[in-house]
């Protein structure tokens, strides 16, 4: 019983980071229609700036975590976004209007290319920082096994929720949000309505690579450990959670995002760790074949 | 319509000066954390080091690269404009520059079918464009395979990899526990192929388009995590080794041997050349039978149910045509080529392990169909060249060559987002069938 309650909170926490990856995979995809896999590489590169902030805080005697926490996580955010904006400005805008695949090659390089490039210029060993957060509450003891649950797991699923909350408001009330949904919907109406498409598209990789690098943060401040390669394997494992939640739909983000994080760590503890990864493709097949727009998806209408 | 990065108006040193130092401001903001600032190990913790020359260095490299592409982007632009307005009105259609047309194209594909042949002949006591050259045609093969998938069914297959690793361990498994030769492995191993193929492809042939994507991706990895995991059945992380060389109808290529060898059959003297040049023959005979067989099917009935399917697969089903059959058959051969490929490649190397068959062979080899030009045959041996000479040449300073080969493939797709040889038009066209310039 605790131990199922342990992998509960283990797996929503992993839920979030993967539901925030998430969001921005199903926000472009709504918007332009193209997989953006270097989306996971952004995740990354936000990663390796939260080590060098948190260690440039840490040089500077910063005592206090919160302050740690926010000045990191706002500083990760403003430059993250900037590569985001990068990213699409030259990678894909360049290429709007031509065949579906184009842009998904180029991303594709991208993504190869932020690796290598993170890895020449920030090295290809792991960087550990110290824990910054410690201690928990224990919740359950049965058995000789204490469920717990730790002050920075606290965190990460309260930064979510905010963050989804704020989220929420900005598509649903400001009017980016419906200059993005109306871009969603119809690219071409909208530009003869006003409205600068480019600069809608550029504000929302901007924003997706700000809640990337919100996973970053917390990932950093969660495991302590980031190399250059941990964008790939977060990056397909939320495109998955995308694809699982119907993308294109931004509550199906998050939830799939859950579904996988509590999926691989209910596997990894009862069945085997080494085929979580099996585990989370094979659900997805599953749920594709019997509800092949996803779970919250709308069923795709083919016109003739 | 060709589309450059970016042009306004202006053509004014100030305007391009604003534009170039606005560039310049990205890059600044965009090397802060990356090149300013590094952090390294100083014993046991973390240390922030700053990097500031360097990135003021990059900058500066920015700005004025930036200004430079600005001034030839402008001048290009100004010569085409007084090109135009001495020929008066031009019409969009004549616009259309002609890239190489069919005639041309053939040429080129002999040209470079009569220099594949010679290659060894030249080289031959030059292991190392001989290995290079093969490695080129693996992903020939490779390519032309998934070809038939993505280029002409236009089902996008992301996971290309995995029927290359079922056949590489197939061959491997059969020759190393069984004692199979190489020459019966290979269609026994293409069987095995296309056998998954089938069963990948009979449930996710139902989706559509991204979602046919992620899972397809999906099974590439699932195929590969078995691969590592199942220590007793695949060797695990450490792969199989010893994997038998092909032999030359029976004749081994050893120095010497109880049996004759190759090299004492012929009269030769033995070189270790011999076994090199034999394998890239093979694996280019492999190579061409595998564009006659496709360049046939093309032709056939069920090639022409491809290439409709591509352009509309509603028209299809209206049609009563059976989309299923159709899809898996494309999947099916796409299947059994990868794993002749993966055959070639295990009997190549001698060691196969589940490293060699990751998402980035996948992505290469979509990259090889893509930047050739979707459907093209000669498209896809021209994207191998560049995808597999890229790295070599930037071998000298190998830290750069995965950069260079993301770089090379952003900047081929904006150049030519059609493919290197945009031939997509379907075999047959009806007449009226326009196209794109309307």
């Amino acid at each position: 019983m605790a131990l199922a309650l342990q992998q509960l909170i283990n797996g929503l926490t992993l839920g979030a980071v993967y539901g925030l990856i998430a969001i921005g995979y199903t926000m472009v995809y709504g918007i332009i229609g193209m997989i953006n896999f270097a989306h996971g590489d952004i995740y990354m590169v936000s990663a390796f700036i939260a080590v060098t902030g948190f260690t440039l805080l840490t040089a500077f005697g910063v005592e206090s975590v919160v302050l740690a926490l926010f000045v990191v996580l706002v500083v990760t955010v403003l430059f993250t976004s900037v590569y985001g904006w990068a990213v699409e400005r030259v990678a894909y805008r360049p290429l709007r209007g031509s065949a579906r695949l184009v842009p998904l090659i180029s991303s594709i390089g991208m993504s190869i290319f932020l690796q290598n490039m993170v890895q020449l210029t920030q090295g290809a060993r792991v960087k550990p920082i110290p824990p910054m957060i410690t201690g928990g509450v224990d919740l359950l003891t049965v058995n000789g096994f204490t469920a717990r649950l730790s002050y920075s797991q606290v965190i990460i699923v309260l930064v979510t929720v905010l963050l989804l909350a704020a989220f929420t408001w900005l598509i649903t009330r400001t009017s980016f949000g419906r200059q993005q949904r109306a871009c969603e919907q119809d690219r071409m109406m909208t530009a003869l309505l006003g409205i600068d498409v480019d600069r809608t598209i550029s504000l929302t990789f901007m924003l997706g690579a700000a809640l990337a690098a919100v996973a970053g943060v917390m990932v950093t401040m969660y495991y302590g450990v980031v190399d250059f390669y941990i964008g790939f394997v977060a990056g397909i494992k939320a495109f998955t959670a995308a694809v699982l939640g119907g993308i294109g739909s931004l509550p199906g983000a998050m939830l799939g995002g859950l579904i996988i994080g509590l999926i691989e760590a209910f596997w990894s503890n009862y069945l085997s760790a080494e085929y979580k990864d099996v585990a989370t493709f094979s659900i997805l097949i599953l749920v594709l074949l019997f509800r092949p727009s996803g779970l919250l998806g709308r069923p795709e209408v083919e016109k003739v | 319509m060709p589309r450059l990065v970016s042009i306004s108006d202006a053509s004014g040193w100030t305007e391009r000066l604003k534009d170039a130092a606005g560039v310049a401001l990205i890059a600044l903001l965009l090397g802060i954390p990356m090149i300013g600032l590094t952090t390294a190990d100083q014993g046991g913790a973390l240390e922030v080091l700053t990097r500031w020359p360097l990135l003021g260095a990059f900058v500066a490299v920015v700005f004025c690269g930036r200004l430079l592409l600005r001034y030839l982007l402008d001048l290009l632009k100004r010569r085409r404009q007084t090109r135009e307005r001495q020929q008066g009105e031009v019409t969009a259609v004549t616009m259309k520059r002609v890239w190489l047309d069919g005639r041309v194209l053939s040429a080129i594909g002999w040209l470079v079918l009569g220099v594949a042949l010679v290659l060894p002949v030249v080289f031959s006591d030059n292991r190392y464009v001989v290995d290079i050259a093969t490695t080129v045609l693996i992903y020939v093969m490779l390519g032309w395979g998934l070809n038939v998938v993505v280029g002409l069914a236009g089902l996008l297959d992301m996971g290309h990899a995995a029927f290359y690793a079922v056949g590489a361990y197939a061959y491997a498994l059969l020759a190393t526990r069984f004692g199979w030769g190489f020459w019966e492995a290979l269609p026994v191993a293409g069987l095995i192929a296309t056998v998954f193929g089938l069963a990948i492809g009979w449930p996710s042939l139902r989706l559509r388009g991204d979602y046919l994507a992620i899972v397809t991706l999906g099974f590439g990895e699932i195929i590969r995590v078995v691969l590592v995991n199942w220590t007793d059945f695949s060797g695990g992380p450490n792969g199989i080794s010893q994997i038998p060389r092909p032999n030359f109808f029976g004749l081994p290529f050893s120095p010497s041997g109880d049996r004759p060898t190759f090299a004492s059959f012929f009269g030769l003297e033995f070189s270790p050349m011999h076994r090199i040049i034999f394998l890239y023959y093979v694996i280019l005979m492999l190579s061409l039978l595998t564009n006659a067989l496709v360049a046939r099917l093309r032709r056939l009935p069920i090639g022409r149910a491809w290439e409709a399917m591509r352009e509309d697969e509603i028209a299809c089903k209206a049609l009563g045509m059976d989309v299923t059959k159709i899809k898996l058959s494309a999947f099916a051969l796409g299947a059994m080529l990868g794993g002749v490929a993966g055959v070639f490649f295990a009997a190549r190397q001698g060691f196969i392990s589940p490293e060699s068959f990751t998402f980035n062979e996948s992505a290469i080899i979509l990259a090889i169909v893509v930047l050739g030009g979707m459907g093209s045959q000669l498209g896809v041996v021209l994207a191998s060249l560049v995808l597999v000479l890229i790295p070599e040449i930037g071998r000298d300073f190998s830290e750069y060559r995965m950069l260079l080969f993301g770089t090379a493939m952003i900047l081929i797709m904006i150049w030519r987002p059609a493919g290197i040889l945009s031939h997509r038009e379907p075999t047959l066209r009806h007449a009226a069938a326009g196209g794109e310039h309307a």
